[in-house]
This record gives structure tokens, C-alpha cells and sequence, in this order.
């Protein structure tokens, strides 16, 4: 085998197929120590797939997806299962347990994979739960909550375990753009706070531009253009582009179903 | 009237020219011809699904059960010889009809097979938490569930057998009169409960009210990411969610089987004292009398198979729910269709087993 990669994800030529229906074409990417990652496309495109395929649990068709230096594709389970603790996940819709508290559901990590005992829990759980300012809400259950407040409950159950990566599924979608700048800047302050790498998957050019230090662009299954997001604003693709003026005219919806009939 | 017979003449054309239209000696034919050149087809056919079955499709928890049968499975072997112009006709060309059935007698192996993978993932991912000196779950929610699964059902087990009781002894009981052996009916009842009647009917309903709840409540969780957030946390789902289902319903089946066959045999003593003038006294040593003790073993033994046949199949469907509340819902549906089938069905299989390796 090759020497480790220094990058905290790296992923190699990694396709996936549906039965015959191509996601991923060959994405080849890596996460370095520290950065926040912006995957940007199409709704569709294969984006949260990418975290899917980094946590494990999902499969590429071919190529090899690497956390530090273990390959996510052939490790045996348990290993699986440890390395997924050291990786936090933010779901689009929060994905909260919603027959468990606040409280139990950012208590649960610890809970189930670790020996801490229960006031050192109550400890960590207030102080995360602080964090996101969430502390309040800690006995209410998640149907009781906003999409905003739950997101950010969400966010604390990935901090609990001090992660080394988070990985964020739209963050912002569905949030009004005041909640979704306050959840940006969530993300900003806490990943520095902590000193966590992040991958960030959306399609909100505001939010990106906003929290990235580093962007990818995922289209028709493979990444066209990654860079500084500077950079990004100057790129000449014409999918680029188009994707970030959010223009109608351009090469994305050529041929594709979404096209209007003029 | 010309009209008509022109018109009548078109359609016989019509019908002569459709590709598909069989007539009698035509499908001899075709029968003959598929028996002559394609009898391997099924042969090979099965090995391949036995083989497919079988194989271990788990290697990180269940998370690859479904990207197994999302991802893996080969083309649909009917769709390629299906001819690609006879879209719309009805098809019957035998070749397909014989795929059909293969596909399905290959989708329900298929189905087997997880299935027991299922049952076996979970058993060596709890037991792998035991071996590394953790409490596979937590005992609260253990016995949240045999509280839910076992003392709630209590009420409506214990009510049914008590009614289906007093209609077995009543019903039996008038007609033993005739010969004047009603005192037969004590044994006859305490038999049938312990031994076949209790088991059987506590899990028809425990399929219906907690393995229906179960499905639910797993398919719901799926639908709404949950589970697969709880596996992303690194928590395997078999151990946290379905272990402790499963146990909670293995471990209380046997304690709502005595509870049915006691519910029984209370029914019968009082139709035995109201209607045949059989004493209590009577009654209880008539009881005692007939009952074996491997009877009553008989009955535990496969309440606990029922059990664990129930939480494990209504878990299984729960944690494969796909297609949001409609995908619950049909879960749900089969799922309980699925137990209670299975229930009766292993049943049935373990009478035959038991009266030939066990006879009397």
C-alpha cells in the first residue's frame, strides 16, 4: 500500500452506481486538517452521497474512500463503528431520536459509547447543549422544537463526542435566511472553538461563500472545478457560473428534464 | 349489414396477425419446445437465487442490507428475454411466465436468507458488546419493552382465551353429553391450551398488536433518517433498537402462553361447575390428571420460538421500510401477515417434528 495520506478524508476515483444508474463518475477529492469544505450542486447531484460514502455507509461501486489512513470501504465493523464516533454528521432534517428528550438525545453518543458516568454526561451535555444555546430546551422533546433549534440540538449531539470531522448535510436549507445566518455562523465559530475539520454540502451560494474556506463543485457526478472561494467567483466554467448567477440560460439544465419548453 | 360482416372481417384479420395469440396446439408447441431446449433454465436458475440467498450480505451492520438489495442485484433476468415490441400485450410466452415464477421463488429465498443473517447479525453484534464487558442495552429500555409488549398485552390475551375458553368447554362439553363423558372436557381444554391452543393464539396476537407496533415504530425511525443517524454515530441499530425488541417478546411469550391457558382452563371450570355439575375439587385433580408435564413443555418451548419468530420478523420489516408513510404502512401490513403466517406455519412444523423424533 501507498503511504498514509496526511488529508483528513481522501477520496479516489470513487464511483457508485444504483443498479444502472450512475451518482457518482470518478469523484476524486480530499479534505486537508482545519478547512471547511463547501460541496456545492444540483440538487440530485450526489453531494450528500459524498458523506454517506465517507461515514460508510453507503459503498462505492470503485475507487477507495480513506479517513486518515484507514480505508472506509474494507474496514470490518467494529473498526467501522469506532471510526464513525470520531466523525460527527449534521442531517438536513436533524434526524433527532424524536422519542427521546433533548437532553437523551445529545446524552445518547455517550451514553452508548462510552464509559463516562451519568454527572460527567449531565457535565458534557449542558456544556454542548450551551454551545448552541440550546441549554434551555433541554427537557422538551424534538417535536417540540423549531427547524432552527433543532438543528442546532443536532449539532451539539455531533460536538458531544469531540469529533475530528463534522460533516454537514444542507444546513441551512429550509431555515428563513436569519436563522440560516445564524447557523452559519455556528458552524464558523464552533469549528474554529473546537479546531474541527468540515465538510459542508449545500447549494445555498450565501451560506457557502459564507462558511467555506475551500469550495468543490459537484456536477453530472464528477467535481468540475475546487478552489478558494474567491477563485470560485472569477471561474470561467460555464457551469460554474451559471450555478452561481442561478441564471436559467447555461449548460446545466441542457437536456435535463427540468428545462422548461420555450 | 355489409358494415357489420366488414367489420367482423377486420377483427378475425385483427386477431389472426396478433403475435401473441395462442392457440391450442401453438402453446404444445411452445411447451414442447421450452421443455426441449430450456430445461437447465430453471435448474440454473435456482442454484444461482439458492446461492444468492445465501449469501452474507452483512459486513458493517445492516446498513448494506439495503444498499445490497439497492445496488447488487443483477438485471432482471425476465426483463432481457422479454421481447422488446410486446409491450402492452399480454404476455405469454411460457419462458416468462416460468421467470415470473422464478423471480418470485427467488425474491422469497432471497428474503429467507436476509432474514436469518438478520437474526445472526444481531445475536454477534449484541454479543460482541458483551465480550467487551458492556451491557449490550440498557435494562430500562428492556424492560420498557416487556412492559409494553408484555404486561399491556395481558389484559386482551388472558380476555380472549378466557372467551375462546368457555366456547370450547360449552361447545365440546354438549356434545360429549351425549355419550355422558363430559367430564372429559377439564383434560380436553387444559390440553388443547397448554399445548397447542395458548401458544398459537398468544402469538397470533401478540404478531398483531406488538409486532405491528414494533414495524411501525422501526419503519418510522428509517423514514425519518434516524436509524441511519444512529448508525452514523457508530452504534450499531441491530444491538440498540432491535436486541432488546426481541428479547423483550422471546422472554414475556411463555409467561402470556401460561397466562392464556390459565385464562382457559379458569373459563372451563366454570362451564364445567354451571352447566355439567363438575366440582371444583373434581375439576382441578380431572386437570392434573390429564396434563403431562411435556405438555406443558412442549407449550413454553414454542412459545419462545414464537417469540422470537414475531419481534424478529416484525423488526426485520420495520428496519427495511422503504418509501415514506405509504412504505410504513404496507410494512406494517406484511409484516403482521408475515408473523402470523409464519406462526402457524412453524407450528405446524414443529407438531410434525415433536409426534416423529418424541412419539408417546
Amino acid at each position: 500500500m501507498s503511504a498514509p495520506p496526511p488529508d483528513v478524508v481522501e477520496l479516489r476515483d470513487v464511483q457508485l452506481h444504483f443498479e444502472e444508474k450512475k451518482v457518482l463518475g470518478g469523484v476524486s477529492l480530499t479534505v486537508k486538517p482545519l478547512e471547511r469544505l463547501v460541496i456545492m450542486g444540483q440538487s440530485g447531484s450526489g453531494k450528500s452521497t459524498i458523506l454517506r460514502l465517507i461515514l460508510g455507509l453507503l459503498q462505492p461501486s470503485a475507487g477507495s474512500v480513506f479517513f486518515k489512513q484507514f480505508e472506509i470501504s474494507r474496514l470490518p465493523r467494529r473498526k467501522l463503528q469506532q471510526i464513525r464516533s470520531r466523525i460527527g454528521m449534521v442531517y438536513q432534517y436533524s434526524a433527532l431520536l424524536s422519542s427521546r428528550s433533548v437532553r437523551d438525545n445529545v446524552a445518547l453518543p455517550l451514553e452508548e459509547l462510552t464509559h463516562t458516568s451519568s454527572d460527567e454526561i449531565d457535565r458534557i451535555v449542558e456544556e454542548k447543549l450551551d454551545l448552541v444555546g440550546m441549554a434551555h430546551a433541554r427537557k422538551q422533546m424534538p417535536s417540540e422544537l423549531s427547524g432552527g433549534m433543532k438543528k442546532r440540538v443536532s449539532l451539539a449531539r455531533a460536538l458531544v463526542l469531540e469529533p475530528e470531522l463534522i460533516l454537514f448535510d444542507e444546513p441551512t436549507a429550509g431555515l428563513d435566511p436569519v436563522i440560516a445566518s445564524v447557523i452559519d455562523e455556528l458552524i464558523i465559530s464552533l469549528t474554529e472553538k473546537s479546531e474541527v475539520t468540515s465538510v459542508i454540502v449545500t447549494h445555498e451560494m450565501d451560506s457557502a461563500f459564507r462558511i467555506g474556506t475551500r469550495m468543490a463543485m459537484l456536477y453530472q457526478g464528477k467535481i468540475i472545478e475546487e478552489g478558494e472561494p474567491e477563485a470560485f467567483k472569477r471561474s470561467t466554467d460555464p457551469v460554474v457560473a451559471q450555478f452561481l448567477s442561478g441564471s436559467t440560460e447555461g449548460p446545466i439544465l441542457e437536456g435535463s428534464e427540468d428545462a422548461i419548453a420555450t | 349489414m355489409e358494415a357489420k360482416s366488414l367489420r367482423g372481417a377486420r377483427s378475425a384479420r385483427a386477431r389472426l396477425n396478433r403475435p401473441h395469440d395462442l392457440s391450442i396446439s401453438r402453446l404444445h408447441i411452445r411447451l414442447g419446445s421450452l421443455l426441449t431446449r430450456s430445461w437447465p433454465l430453471p435448474i440454473c436458475f435456482g442454484f444461482r437465487s439458492l446461492c444468492g440467498c445465501w449469501e452474507r450480505q452483512d459486513k458493517t451492520g445492516f446498513s448494506s442490507l439495503h444498499a445490497g438489495e439497492l445496488g447488487h442485484l443483477p438485471p432482471d433476468m425476465a426483463d432481457q428475454n422479454r421481447n422488446p415490441d410486446s409491450s402492452g400485450t399480454i404476455e405469454t410466452n411460457p419462458v416468462v411466465v416460468v421467470q415470473e415464477i422464478g423471480q418470485k421463488g427467488r425474491g422469497f429465498l432471497r428474503q429467507i436468507g436476509s432474514m436469518f443473517w438478520f437474526i445472526v447479525n444481531t445475536f454477534t453484534e449484541t454479543m460482541d458488546n458483551m465480550r467487551r464487558g458492556r451491557a449490550p442495552f440498557r435494562a430500562s429500555s428492556f424492560f420498557r419493552h416487556t412492559e409494553r409488549a408484555g404486561v399491556g398485552s395481558v389484559p386482551l390475551v388472558a380476555m380472549v382465551s378466557f372467551f375462546l375458553g368457555l366456547t370450547m368447554a360449552l361447545l365440546t362439553g354438549y356434545q360429549l353429553q351425549r355419550f355422558g363423558t363430559e367430564r372429559l372436557v377439564p383434560g380436553l381444554v387444559a390440553i388443547a391450551f397448554t399445548r397447542e391452543l395458548g401458544p398459537l393464539l398468544t402469538g397470533i396476537m401478540l404478531a398483531a398488536r406488538i409486532g405491528a407496533a414494533f414495524t411501525a415504530e422501526l419503519g418510522t425511525m428509517k423514514v425519518s433518517e434516524e436509524i441511519e443517524a444512529i448508525e452514523a454515530m457508530g452504534i450499531s441499530p441491530l444491538r440498540f433498537l432491535v436486541a432488546p425488541r426481541i428479547l423483550a417478546i422471546f422472554a414475556l411469550m411463555p409467561c402470556l402462553s401460561v397466562a392464556s391457558s390459565v385464562a382457559a382452563i379458569a373459563a372451563t371450570a366454570l362451564i364445567s361447575y354451571a352447566y355439567f355439575n363438575i366440582a371444583f375439587v373434581y375439576f382441578t385433580d380431572l386437570v392434573l390428571n390429564a396434563l403431562l408435564i411435556r405438555d406443558i413443555i412442549t407449550g413454553i418451548m414454542k412459545s419462545f420460538l414464537f417469540g422470537m419468530l414475531i419481534g424478529s420478523i416484525a423488526c426485520y420489516r420495520g428496519l427495511n421500510v422503504r418509501g415514506g408513510a405509504a412504505g410504513v404502512g404496507n410494512s406494517t401490513t406484511s409484516s403482521v401477515v408475515t408473523a402470523i403466517t409464519t406462526v402457524i406455519g412453524f407450528d405446524t412444523l414443529f407438531n410434525v417434528v415433536y409426534t416423529v423424533f418424541f412419539p408417546t
